[in-house]
C-alpha cells in the first residue's frame, strides 16, 4: 500500500505525542478502538478557563494512517472551543490525509476520539446532559 | 542482494518467494532459444532433445524426495499440485471412501479445495493445532474412520515455518490404508524428505520456493502401492494421463536444477541459516521486552521467524521499516480485516496477532543484512512503543484485558 505524503509526514514526525494527567480537572481523555481490532487511539485535551482547548496529546496503537489521523487532530483541536472541535468530521480528516477507502475507519476513529475526550471533560465538569447526548 | 533503501529493500520474505538461483537460470537458458523443441514431438531431434531435458529434470526432482522419476508429474505450481492431489484422489475413490482429514493451518489452496469437495458431498475434518503449531497425533488417530480416503497435512507451514511430524502421520495413514498427501512447497530443500521412510503417497512441490522459476511445480504420486487420481486438466494425455498440456522444458530443467542444488547444499545452508535465525531471535529477546515467537522454535525450518512485538501494530511497524521487505500477520495488510488465521489457530490472541512480522531468510541473505534488519526492527519497535497507549498502560501495570473496549 502506498501512503500519501501527509500520512508519511505525520507517521515519521508525529505531532504532540504524549500523556497528560488523567485525573486533572482541565484534562479530557478519549480512549477509543480496541486492541483486538488493531487500532487504539488515546486523545487528551487540556481546556483553558475560557473554554478553549490549549493543548492536545495523543498515543496510538495502529497502522500509519491511524497514527497520522490522531496526530493531525491534535493539531486541529488546539485553539478551538469544545463546540468547534466537536464539529471536526471524519471526512475532513480523510480528505486532508488522502486516505484510501480501506483506511477511512482510521479517520472515523479519530473523530470518535475527539468526541470521547470532550465528553470526558464535560463529565468531569458536571455537564451530564451533554455527555449523555454524545 | 538488497541494498538499504526503499527502492531496493533488504529481502526478508523467502516464504513468499525466493530469487531464482543464477545457476538455475544458466541451466534453463538454452531451452528458450537453441533447444526449443516440443518435448512431445516424437519425430525429430528437437523433440528428443527437449524430452531428454524434461526427463533429466524429472529425475532430479524425484531424487530429492527419494522417489522414482516415473512418480513425478509436472504442474504449474504447488496450488495446482494440491488441487490435483485432493480432487484427483477424492473423485477416484468416491464410491468407497468419502472422508478427508486436513488441518486448520493449511495453505488457502488446500482449505479452499476442501471447501469445494465438501460442496460435492465429501466430509472433511479440519484438525486443530496445538499452541506450537503442530497437530496432535492422537487427534489424527481419533479422526480416522474406515471412510477416510486421504489425510492432507502440510510438511512446513508457510507463515510460522513449523515442521509437522510427517513420519508419524505417514505411519498412522498406512495402518488405516488411508493415503497421505503433504504440501511440501515450503519443505523441499529445507528438511530431509523421503517418501518411503515417511510413507508419503502424494507430495506437492513448488519451483519458486526453492530458488527455481515461478510457474512450475510437481506432484509426486506413488506407484507402489498405486495411488489413482482423476485428471483435472484433460487433453493430449501428457504426464501419464494425469495432467495434459505441453511441458515447458526450460521450466522443467529449472525445477530439476533447483532440486539438485538444494540437495547438494541443504546441510550447509541449513546450518548457516540456523545461526542467522538464532542470532536474530536472541537479539530480539535480549533487546526488547515482550516479544513472542509464534510456532515451535525447535521443530522449525531455519529460514523462518514469526515474531509478535506486543503493543506495536504490524502494519504500522512495516511502514517504519520500508527498507526491509517482510510480511505481517496483521489484518491491515490483507483484504480481510481478520488477523492471520494461522496465528489465531495457535491460540495467539487477536491483539498479539496484530503485532506480528514474518521474517524469512534464505540462500542469499547475509549476516550484514540480518544485523541491519535486526537493528532497524528493534529501533522502530522502540519508537512506536513510545507512541503506543497500550505500552504505556502495560508499564503502569494496567491489565489491557480489564478495559471494556468497544466492538469494531
Amino acid at each position: 500500500m502506498s501512503y500519501s505524503e501527509k500520512v508519511v509526514d505525520h507517521y515519521e514526525n508525529p505531532r504532540n505525542v504524549g500523556s497528560m494527567d488523567n485525573e486533572a480537572g482541565e484534562v479530557g481523555t478519549g480512549l477509543v478502538g480496541a486492541p483486538a481490532c488493531g487500532d487504539v487511539m488515546r486523545l487528551q485535551i487540556k481546556v483553558g478557563e475560557n473554554g478553549i482547548i490549549e493543548d492536545a496529546k495523543f498515543k496510538t496503537f495502529g497502522c500509519g494512517s491511524a497514527i497520522a489521523s490522531s496526530s493531525l487532530v491534535t493539531e486541529w483541536v488546539k485553539g478551538k472551543t469544545l463546540e468547534e472541535a466537536s464539529n471536526i468530521k471524519n471526512t475532513d480528516i480523510a480528505e486532508e490525509l488522502a486516505l484510501p477507502p480501506v483506511k477511512i475507519h482510521c479517520s472515523v476513529l479519530a473523530e470518535d476520539a475527539i468526541k470521547a475526550a470532550i465528553s470526558d471533560y464535560k463529565l468531569k465538569h458536571g455537564d451530564a446532559k451533554t455527555s449523555e447526548a454524545s | 542482494m538488497g541494498g538499504n533503501s526503499q527502492e531496493n529493500p533488504v529481502y526478508l520474505d523467502y516464504q513468499a518467494t525466493t530469487p531464482t538461483d543464477p545457476r538455475v537460470v544458466d541451466a534453463m537458458m538454452p531451452y528458450f532459444t537453441q533447444k526449443f523443441g516440443n518435448p512431445h514431438s516424437r519425430n525429430h531431434a528437437y523433440g528428443w532433445e527437449a524430452e531428454e531435458a524434461v526427463e533429466e529434470g524429472r529425475r532430479q526432482v524425484a531424487d530429492i524426495i527419494g522417489a522414482n522419476s516415473k512418480e513425478i508429474i509436472f504442474t504449474s505450481g504447488a496450488t495446482e499440485s494440491n488441487n490435483l492431489a485432493l480432487k484427483g484422489v477424492a473423485q477416484f475413490y468416491k464410491s468407497k471412501r468419502n472422508h478427508i482429514i486436513t488441518c486448520v493451518t493449511e495453505h488457502k489452496c488446500v482449505l479452499d479445495t476442501c471447501r469445494h469437495l465438501e460442496q460435492d458431498g465429501f466430509d472433511v475434518t479440519y484438525l486443530p493445532v496445538q499452541e506450537n503449531g503442530l497437530i496432535n497425533l492422537d487427534e489424527l488417530k481419533a479422526a480416522m474412520t474406515d471412510k477416510t480416503v486421504l489425510v492432507s497435512i502440510m510438511a512446513v507451514n508457510n507463515e510460522i515455518g513449523v515442521i509437522q511430524p510427517l513420519k508419524e502421520i505417514g505411519a498412522i495413514c498406512r495402518e488405516n490404508k488411508t493415503f497421505f498427501h503433504t504440501d511440501a512447497a515450503q519443505a523441499v530443500g529445507k528438511i530431509e524428505l523421503d517418501v518411503e521412510e515417511m510413507n508419503i503417497d502424494l507430495m506437492s512441490i513448488s519451483g519458486h520456493k526453492i530458488y527455481g522459476p515461478m510457474g512450475i511445480g510437481a506432484l509426486y504420486v506413488r506407484r507402489r502401492p498405486r495411488v489413482r487420481i482423476i485428471a483435472q486438466i484433460n487433453g493430449g494425455g501428457q504426464e501419464r494421463g494425469m495432467r495434459s498440456g505441453t511441458l515447458s522444458p526450460a521450466l522443467c530443467v529449472g525445477l530439476g536444477e533447483a532440486c539438485k542444488i538444494a540437495k547438494e547444499e541443504m546441510a550447509s545452508e541449513a546450518e548457516r541459516l540456523h545461526e542467522l535465525q538464532m542470532h536474530m531471535w536472541t537479539r530480539f529477546q535480549e533487546e526488547l521486552p515482550e516479544v513472542y515467537l509464534n510456532g515451535d522454535l525447535e521443530k522449525r525450518i531455519p529460514g523462518n521467524l514469526n515474531v509478535s512485538y506486543a503493543f506495536v501494530e504490524g502494519e504500522g511497524l512495516m511502514m517504519g521499516i520500508k527498507d526491509l521487505a517482510v510480511s505481517s500477520g496483521s489484518a491491515c495488510t490483507s483484504a480481510s480485516l481478520e488477523p492471520s488465521y494461522v496465528l489465531r489457530a495457535l491460540g495467539v490472541e487477536e491483539e498479539l496477532a496484530h503485532t506480528s512480522l514474518r521474517l524469512g531468510i534464505g540462500r542469499f541473505t547475509t549476516k550484514e543484512e540480518v544485523d541491519y534488519a535486526t537493528d532497524r526492527i528493534i529501533k522502530e519497535v522502540q519508537r512506536l512503543r513510545e507512541m503506543s497507549p497500550l505500552f504505556e498502560m502495560a508499564q503502569q501495570g494496567i491489565d489491557i484485558k480489564s478495559i471494556q473496549w468497544a466492538e469494531h
